[in-house]
C-alpha cells in the first residue's frame, strides 16, 4: 500500500499548499487541478425513496386538483356535418356543399345537463383538417397582412397569389379557405347574444394584422375556397379571420367562434341556427359546435389530472417496491 | 534531428587525403570524383571512395555529416553536399505517421452508421405516407383536401405526380429528421478533447521538476483510448530506468571490487525481509549501512563504487597491481568519447556516444587514469604511476579504431605508446571476449565468469575486459588488409571489415570485468504494482541479455518469488550442436521446432497449474522471437504469453519490438500502449494504439512520434488510472447523452408529422432547431466532457480495479448505447403525447383560447430542453458550480432567447411572436405540463439507475456509495468482493 501512502501524501501537499494562495489563486489552481469543490450526490436507497416519495406527495394532489378543474367544466359537443345535409343529398355531400342555390340553413338543439356559468365559449371544431401542412402553413404573407398593397412580393401566396393580374390580400392558402359557417344561438324564443370581439389574440390584432389594410380582390376567382371579407373592414378588425389564420398544430382542432355572456340553467335548450357553407365533405372531415365553460386550467380534459395522479402513484408503487427489495435483500447491510 | 535517438557526440573525420585543404583558396583548383551507394535509410553506413589527385580514399559514415547534424568543438568544416532533399538519410527513413483513433471513435462512427440507416428507413416510411396522401388529394377529377389545392401546385405536391413527389418528400425528410444525426457531437468531442488534454498537461502530479517537464497530450484524439488499455508494453532502458549509467563493481583479475548494494539486491532483500521475517532484523541493518555509505560517499555521477582497496589509489598496493594498472589504461582508452574542459575550474567532463562509456572513462579518472584531451591520432592521459606514485603526463597514438556494433558486441582500439609497443585493448559482451582469449590469458577465466553472472544477478550490466600486445609485423600485415578493405567499394564491404577486425581481436589476455547499475527510475516497482492491480498486462521488450532483464523484472515487480518462469531461449545443447555444424537452414528448421516444443511444454505446464493460484511469468529472448513471431506459431505463442501475468522479451531489436506489439494488437484485438524513450522504441511507439514516450535524456526522437510524452514512468499511473480512467468515462458519457438528447428531440418531429399528414413540416420553429444543439444543449454535455468524475482522482487510485471499466468497455458497450437511444426514444414518446394529449382541443387558458401550433411548437420544446438539461443532471455526479451553471444556465437561456426572440418585430420572430409572454406563461396549464412531461421522461431512467445502483451495482457505483457513507477505509479487496455481482468480472487479483 505504499502508494496509498504517496496519493494521500500528495493530497497533504495540495492541502498544504493552498492556504498560501490568495482566493483566486487558490480557485484557478482547483480549477486546472480539477479539483473544484464539488457537490456528488448519490443515489443512495434513503435518496431513492424520498425522490419517488416526493413525486408521488408532490404530483397525486396536483392531479386531483386539475382533474377537479377539468371535471367542473362543462361542454356540449355537437357533431353537425352530417345532419344538416339533406336527405336528398345524403349520397352527395359534396355536391350539396357545392350547390350554391341550395338553402344551407340548418338547426340544432343543445340541451344543457348541467348549469353552465358566463362567460360560455363557443367553438367550431374540425377533424382531419391538415392546417399544418406544409403547403398550407407557408402559403401566406406576414407582410402583406401587415403592410397590404404595399408589400407584393408575395410568391409565397401561389397559387392564390394574384387573381386576374390584381393581387390578392389577404393573399395564400390559409385565408382562401377561411372558414364559414356561421351560427346564432337562442334560447327559446329569447336571442341569446354571441360576443364576437376580443376572440382573437391581442399581439396578432396588434402586430400581425395591418389596421389600414382592407381585404381586396378576395375570393373573386372562378374556385371559391371558404368565406368572403367585407371590404371595408380592415384586417385587424376581422377577428374570424385572424383567429383562423392562426394555424392549428393538429389535424383535429377547436377554434373560437366567440362568447356567450349570459348563463345556461340546467335543461335549458339552446337552438342553434346554422349555415352549413364549409366543405368538409370531399375530405371526409367533421364538424361539431362545441358550447363550453373554462376554469382557471382552461377547457375540459381529464389526461393532465389523470397523468399526475398515474405518475405519483407508480412513483409511490416504486418506492414501495424498492423498499421492500431493499429490505429483503442484505447484501448491502449498511443502509 | 536525433535520428537514432541519441544526443552526443559522434566523431568525425576528415579523410587524410584532404585534410590539407584548410581555406577557401586551397579549393580553387579542387577536383575530385565521389562514388558512392545510392541513397538509403541505413543511418549506420555509407560506403563510397573519393578520387582525388588520382588518390582513392573510402569514406564512410565517419566522413559523413548527416542533414542536420550540429557542429560541436570545431569551429567550421569544409564538405560537399552528397545527397539532398528527399535523398537524405533523414527523408529516407521518415515513415507517415500513422493515424491513430480510438476504438471509442471508431465504433461512434458505426453508430451514425446505424442512425443513418434508422434515419433513412423513417424518411421512407414518411416517403410512402406522403405518397399515399398526397395521391389522393384528387380522386376521379375531385379535388379531395381542396383547401390545399391540388389542382395548381408545384411538384413538391403534385398528386398526378406523386411518386415525383414523394421522392423530394424523401429528402426534405432527410433533413428534417437531420437531427438524428449529432453532426455537433464531432465539433464537441474535439473541443472536449483539447480541452481535456489541456488539463492532463497542467496537471501538477505529472510534473516533473527537475527536468521542468510537465506531462504534454501531443494528440488529442487518443485521451478516451488511456481508459482502455488492456496491455502495456514497455522498453526497458530509460523507460523503467533512468538510463544513467553507474559504475558500482569490477572485477580485476579474480577479485571482485566494489561494495555497493543496488537497487535490485534492495529490492531483493526488501522482499526477502517481508517473506522471512526471520532474517529480516540483519538484512535491515545491512540495507541501512549500504544506504548510509552511499549517502556518506560524495556522489559524482556514473560513479558509484566504494571500495577502500582500490579507491583514492590505494589500488597501488594491491598485489596483482599491473593487472589493475592495465585494466584502467583500457577504460581510459577504449572509447569514442571526448573531453571537454572547463576552462575555469579545470575540471573534465566527458561527452561519451552512450551513457556507459562515459562511466568507464569517469572511472578511470577517478582511480587515477585521467583522459583530457584527445586530437586525431593522440590520446592524452596523466596516469598515475604505480612505481614513483606521482601523476605523469602520457600520451598514446591511436591507430585503429574498430568500433562499436551490436553484432561485433565489442571495441577495440589499437594504440602505440610512447615507448612504442602496439597494444589491442578490447572491451565486449562476456560471450564474445570469452572465446576470444588466448590460452595463457585465461588465468582467472572461472572467478571472472563467476562475478560476472553474480553482476547480472545483482541486475547489473557487465563489460569484459581485454588486451593484448601486437608485433609489428603482425600489425602491418594487418593494417594493410584492413586499409584494403575498408577502401573498397564492394557490397559486403562491412563483412568483411568485419571479417578483417576478427582477425586481430583474437589471443586476448582477460583482465577483468566490469559492472555498470542501471538504475530504475523513481516509484516504478510501485507504479507497475498499481497497474497490474488494474488487471493490466505489462510486457517488457527490451534489448538487454536474459539476465538483466530478469533482474529487472524482479527489482520492478513484475516477476516475484514464487511465480513460475517459462523460458524460451535457444542456448541449449542440441542447438548449440547445430550451430556448429554451420549449416544454416537445419539452424532454421531445428531452430524452429525448438522453439515450437516450448511454446507447446510451456502451454501444458500452464493447462496443469490452471486450478492452482501460481502465476507464470514468460520470459523469451530476441533470437527465439524471430520464430516464435513467424506464421505457424505466432497464435500459440501469443497464446501463451497472454496466459502469463508478465512476459518478457529480451535481446529484441526495434523491429521486433514493433512487430510483438503489432502481435498483441491485432492478435487479441485489446488495446495497447507502447511506452519507450529512445528511437528505437519509435517503430514500437507508432505500432500501438497509444505511445506514450519518456522525455527523458536520449533525446526527443521518441517523443516525437508519440502520442503523450512524460517524463517519468510512474507518471503513468496517473495517466491510466485517473485521466484515462476519467477521459474514457467522460467521453463514452458524453458519446451516449449525445445520441440520447438528439434522439429524444429528432423523433420528436416524426411523431409530429404523423399527425400533419408527413409533409414535411417541422414542428417547431426554424431558429429553436437551429440553436437546440449551440446554446440551449451544448454546454452541459461539454462540461460532461470535460468535467464529469465519477470518483476522485485520489479514489481512482486507490481503488485501480475501476481501470477495468474501461478495458471492459463496460461504458460504452452496445447494449449501453441502445439503452439509452431507447431512452430517447421512450422521452421523446412521452414529450409528444403527453403534451398533445394533454392540450388536443380544448382550451389551454381561462380565458377560452386553444392550443395552435405556434403554442404547441413553444410547449414541447420547452419540455424538450428541460428533460434533456435534467437528464444530464441526473446522470452525472459531480456537481461543480460549472456543471450547476451550464445546466440551468441552458434552461434559463431558452426562456431568456424566446422572450426576446418574442419581442422582436413579427416580420422577423413569425410563430415565435410573444408566444411565451402572451400565450404560454400566464397559463398555468403550460407550467403543469411542463413539470409533468420533465418528470415522467426522467422516471424510466432513474428508476432503471436506483434499481442497478442497488442491486446490480457497477465498481464505481460501489465506491461512490461507500465514500458517501464514509467508508472510505474500506480495502479494495472488500469492495471487490461486494462487486462479485457486479457487471464487472475481476480477473487478476492479488491483495
Amino acid at each position: 500500500m505504499a502508494s496509498e501512502e504517496r496519493s494521500s501524501l500528495s493530497a497533504g501537499v495540495e492541502s498544504h499548499r493552498a492556504p498560501v494562495r490568495s482566493g483566486w489563486k487558490k480557485a484557478v489552481h482547483q480549477f486546472k487541478q480539477q479539483n473544484l469543490p464539488a457537490c456528488k450526490p448519490v443515489l443512495t436507497p434513503a435518496w431513492v425513496i424520498t425522490t419517488y416519495f416526493l413525486i408521488g406527495v408532490l404530483f397525486i394532489p396536483i392531479g386531483f386538483i386539475s382533474l377537479r378543474a377539468s371535471m367542473g367544466v362543462v361542454e356540449i359537443v355537437d357533431r353537425y356535418d352530417t345532419e344538416c345535409v339533406p336527405n336528398s343529398y345524403k349520397s352527395d355531400k359534396v355536391a350539396y356543399v357545392k350547390d350554391m342555390s341550395v338553402s344551407k340553413n340548418c338547426t340544432r338543439y343543445l340541451k344543457v345537463k348541467k348549469r353552465m356559468k358566463a362567460p360560455i365559449y363557443v367553438y367550431y371544431e374540425l377533424d382531419n383538417y391538415y392546417q399544418n401542412h406544409r403547403r398550407y402553413v407557408k402559403s401566406r404573407n406576414e407582410q402583406q397582412l401587415l403592410h397590404g398593397l404595399r408589400y407584393n412580393s408575395t410568391s409565397s401566396c401561389r397559387p392564390l397569389e394574384l387573381n386576374k393580374g390584381l393581387p390578392i390580400v389577404p393573399c395564400g392558402l390559409v385565408a382562401w379557405s377561411l372558414f364559414n359557417d356561421s351560427y346564432s344561438f337562442s334560447r327559446g324564443a329569447e336571442k341569446l347574444n354571441v360576443n364576437r370581439k376580443n376572440i382573437a389574440w391581442q399581439s396578432d390584432r396588434d402586430h400581425k394584422f395591418g389596421k389600414k389594410v382592407h381585404p381586396f380582390n378576395f375570393q373573386n376567382g372562378t374556385l371559391i375556397g371558404g368565406g368572403k371579407l367585407d371590404s371595408r373592414i380592415p384586417l385587424s378588425d376581422q377577428e374570424d379571420l385572424i383567429v383562423w389564420m392562426r394555424t392549428a398544430a393538429l389535424p383535429s382542432f377547436r377554434k373560437l367562434y366567440g362568447r356567450i355572456e349570459e348563463d345556461l340553467d340546467e335543461d335549458d335548450v339552446v337552438i342553434v341556427n346554422l349555415l352549413n357553407n364549409y366543405n368538409t365533405y370531399s375530405f371526409g372531415g367533421k364538424k361539431k359546435i362545441v358550447l363550453s365553460t373554462s376554469s382557471w386550467l382552461g377547457g375540459r380534459n381529464n389526461f393532465l389530472g389523470m397523468t399526475y395522479i398515474l405518475v405519483g402513484a407508480s412513483s409511490m408503487f416504486i418506492a414501495l417496491v424498492f423498499l421492500l427489495l431493499h429490505v429483503k435483500s442484505s447484501r448491502l447491510p449498511a443502509m | 534531428m536525433n535520428l537514432d535517438g541519441e544526443t552526443n557526440l559522434k566523431l568525425k573525420h576528415a579523410l587524410n587525403l584532404t585534410a590539407s585543404l584548410r581555406d577557401d583558396d586551397s579549393f580553387k583548383h579542387f577536383k575530385a570524383v565521389i562514388k558512392c551507394e545510392d541513397p538509403n535509410e541505413d543511418l549506420y553506413s555509407f560506403v563510397g571512395t573519393l578520387s582525388y589527385h588520382g588518390q582513392q580514399s573510402p569514406l564512410s559514415l565517419q566522413q559523413m555529416l548527416l542533414r542536420d547534424s550540429k557542429l560541436r568543438n570545431t569551429e567550421y568544416v569544409y564538405g560537399v553536399v552528397v545527397f539532398t532533399g528527399h535523398d537524405t538519410k533523414v527523408m529516407q527513413n521518415a515513415t507517415d505517421p500513422p493515424s491513430k483513433r480510438s476504438k471509442i471513435e471508431r465504433r461512434m462512427d458505426k453508430i451514425i452508421y446505424i442512425l443513418f440507416g434508422v434515419l433513412i428507413l423513417i424518411s421512407s416510411v414518411g416517403s410512402v405516407f406522403f405518397w399515399l396522401s398526397t395521391r389522393n388529394d384528387i380522386r376521379n377529377g375531385e379535388l379531395d383536401r381542396w383547401y390545399l389545392r391540388p389542382d395548381d401546385t408545384t411538384v413538391l405536391f403534385d398528386p398526378k405526380r406523386a411518386l415525383l413527389a414523394a421522392f423530394l418528400h424523401f429528402l426534405t425528410a432527410l433533413m428534417l429528421y437531420g437531427y438524428l444525426i449529432p453532426i455537433s457531437l464531432y465539433v464537441s468531442i474535439e473541443l472536449v478533447k483539447v480541452l481535456q488534454s489541456i488539463f492532463i498537461n497542467k496537471d501538477q502530479e505529472m510534473y516533473y521538476e527537475e527536468t521542468d517537464k510537465p506531462a504534454h497530450a501531443r494528440t488529442s484524439n487518443l485521451n478516451e483510448e488511456l481508459g482502455q488499455i488492456d496491455t502495456i508494453l514497455s522498453d526497458k532502458t530509460g523507460t523503467l530506468t533512468c538510463n544513467s549509467m553507474e559504475f558500482v563493481k569490477c572485477s580485476i583479475a579474480g577479485v571482485s571490487y566494489g561494495r555497493g548494494m543496488t537497487e535490485v539486491e534492495r529490492a531483493r532483500a526488501m522482499r526477502k525481509i517481508y517473506e522471512h521475517p526471520e532474517v529480516g532484523d540483519s538484512l535491515t541493518n545491512l540495507l541501512k549501512t549500504s544506504d548510509a555509505e552511499v549517502g556518506s560517499s560524495k556522489s559524482i555521477k556514473g560513479f558509484n563504487l566504494s571500495d577502500e582497496r582500490i579507491m583514492d589509489g590505494k589500488w597501488v598496493r594491491e598485489p596483482n597491481r599491473d593487472i589493475i594498472e592495465n585494466f584502467l589504461r583500457v577504460l581510459a582508452l577504449c572509447h569514442t568519447a571526448i573531453p571537454d574542459v572547463n576552462k575555469e575550474s579545470g575540471k573534465i567532463s566527458y561527452e561519451a556516444e552512450s551513457p556507459d562509456e562515459a562511466a568507464f572513462v569517469i572511472t578511470a579518472r577517478e582511480l587515477g587514469f585521467e583522459f583530457y584531451e584527445r586530437t586525431q591520432t593522440r590520446l592524452f592521459l596523466h596516469e598515475l604511476d604505480p612505481l614513483n606514485r606521482r601523476m605523469v603526463n602520457r600520451s598514446y597514438e591511436l591507430l585503429h579504431v574498430l568500433e562499436f556494433s551490436s553484432a561485433r558486441k565489442r571495441m577495440s582500439v589499437i594504440v602505440k605508446t610512447e615507448d612504442n609497443k602496439l597494444m589491442l585493448l578490447s572491451k565486449g559482451a562476456d560471450s564474445i571476449i570469452f572465446g576470444r582469449l588466448s590460452d595463457e590469458g585465461r588465468g582467472f577465466e572461472a572467478e571472472t565468469k563467476e562475478h560476472i553472472s553474480q553482476y547480472s544477478e545483482a541486475g547489473l550490466r557487465t563489460l569484459v575486459v581485454a588486451y593484448r600486445e601486437l608485433g609489428e609485423k603482425e600489425y602491418k600485415l594487418w593494417a594493410h588488409e584492413f586499409f584494403n578493405a575498408k577502401t573498397s567499394l564492394a557490397a559486403d564491404r562491412d563483412e568483411v571489415l568485419d571479417a578483417t577486425a576478427d582477425k586481430i581481436e583474437r589471443n586476448l589476455i582477460l583482465l577483468g570485468a566490469t559492472a555498470v547499475e542501471d538504475k530504475l527510475q523513481k516509484g516504478v516497482p510501485e507504479c507497475i504494482d498499481k497497474l497490474a492491480k488494474a488487471g493490466i498486462k505489462i510486457w517488457i521488450l527490451t534489448g538487454d541479455k536474459m539476465e538483466t532483464a530478469i533482474n529487472i523484472g524482479y527489482a520492478c515487480g513484475l516477476l516475484r518469488q514464487g511465480m513460475e518462469r517459462i523460458v524460451i531461449s535457444l542456448d541449449n545443447p542440441h542447438i548449440d550442436a547445430v550451430e556448429k555444424q554451420g549449416d544454416k537452414e537445419m539452424l532454421a528448421k531445428a531452430s524452429g521446432e525448438s522453439i515450437a516444443r516450448q511454446i507447446q511444454d510451456g502451454r501444458s505446464q500452464l493447462r496443469s497449474f490452471k486450478e492452482s493460484p501460481i502465476d507464470f511469468g514468460l520470459i523469451i529472448d530476441g533470437k527465439s522471437l524471430n520464430f516464435a513471431l513467424s506464421d505457424g506459431l505466432e497464435h500459440s505463442f501469443l497464446g501463451l504469453a497472454l496466459s502469463c501475468v508478465s512476459v518478457i522479451c529480451c535481446r529484441s531489436s526495434p523491429k521486433q519490438k514493433a512487430l510483438v506489439t503489432r502481435l498483441v494488437k491485432v492478435g487479441t484485438g485489446s488495446t495497447t500502449l507502447a511506452i519507450g524513450d529512445g528511437a528505437n522504441d519509435v517503430g514500437m511507439l507508432q505500432e500501438a494504439d497509444i505511445g506514450v514516450g519518456i522525455t527523458g535524456v536520449e533525446g526527443m526522437q521518441a517523443a516525437m512520434s508519440s502520442d503523450f510524452a512524460i517524463a517519468q514512468f510512474c507518471y503513468l499511473e496517473r495517466l491510466l488510472l485517473v485521466h484515462g480512467h476519467w477521459c474514457y468515462r467522460r467521453i463514452a458519457m458524453m458519446i451516449c447523452y449525445f445520441f440520447y438528447k438528439n434522439i429524444a428531440f429528432g423523433l420528436t418531429f416524426l411523431w409530429f408529422e404523423a399527425y400533419a399528414s408527413f409533409s414535411g413540416q417541422a414542428a417547431y420553429n426554424d431558429w429553436y432547431m437551429a440553436f437546440y444543439n449551440v446554446f440551449f444543449t451544448s454546454l452541459p454535455v461539454i462540461a460532461l466532457g470535460v468535467f464529469d468524475q465519477d470518483v476522485s482522482a485520489r479514489l481512482s487510485l486507490k481503488y485501480p480495479l475501476l481501470y477495468q471499466e474501461g478495458v471492459q468497455n463496460t461504458l460504452f458497450s452496445w447494449s449501453r448505447i441502445l439503452g439509452w437511444m431507447f431512452n430517447g426514444f421512450i422521452s421523446s414518446v412521452i414529450i409528444f403525447y403527453f403534451t398533445t394529449n394533454s392540450i388536443t382541443l380544448q382550451a389551454f387558458r381561462s380565458d377560452g383560447h386553444v392550443l395552435d401550433y405556434e403554442i404547441l411548437g413553444v410547449t414541447m420544446y420547452t419540455c424538450v430542453v428541460w428533460v434533456v438539461n435534467c437528464q444530464m443532471a441526473i446522470s452525472i455526479n459531480y456537481f461543480t458550480w460549472i456543471q450547476h451553471f451550464f445546466i440551468w444556465g441552458s434552461i434559463a437561456f431558452w426562456y431568456l432567447f424566446i422572450i426576446i426572440y418574442g419581442y422582436l418585430p413579427p416580420t422577423i420572430s413569425t410563430t415565435a411572436y410573444k408566444v411565451l409572454v402572451e400565450a404560454c406563461a400566464p397559463s398555468p396549464f403550460f407550467w403543469l405540463v411542463t413539470l409533468l412531461v420533465v418528470v415522467s421522461a426522467l422516471v424510466p431512467y432513474f428508476t432503471y439507475r436506483a434499481f442497478q445502483t442497488r442491486f446490480h451495482p457497477m465498481y464505481h457505483d460501489i465506491i461512490q456509495i461507500s465514500r458517501s457513507e464514509g467508508r472510505e477505509k474500506m480495502s479494495p479487496a472488500e469492495l471487490t468482493e461486494q462487486g462479485k455481482d457486479g457487471s464487472i468480472s475481476i480477473t487478476h487479483i492479488e491483495d
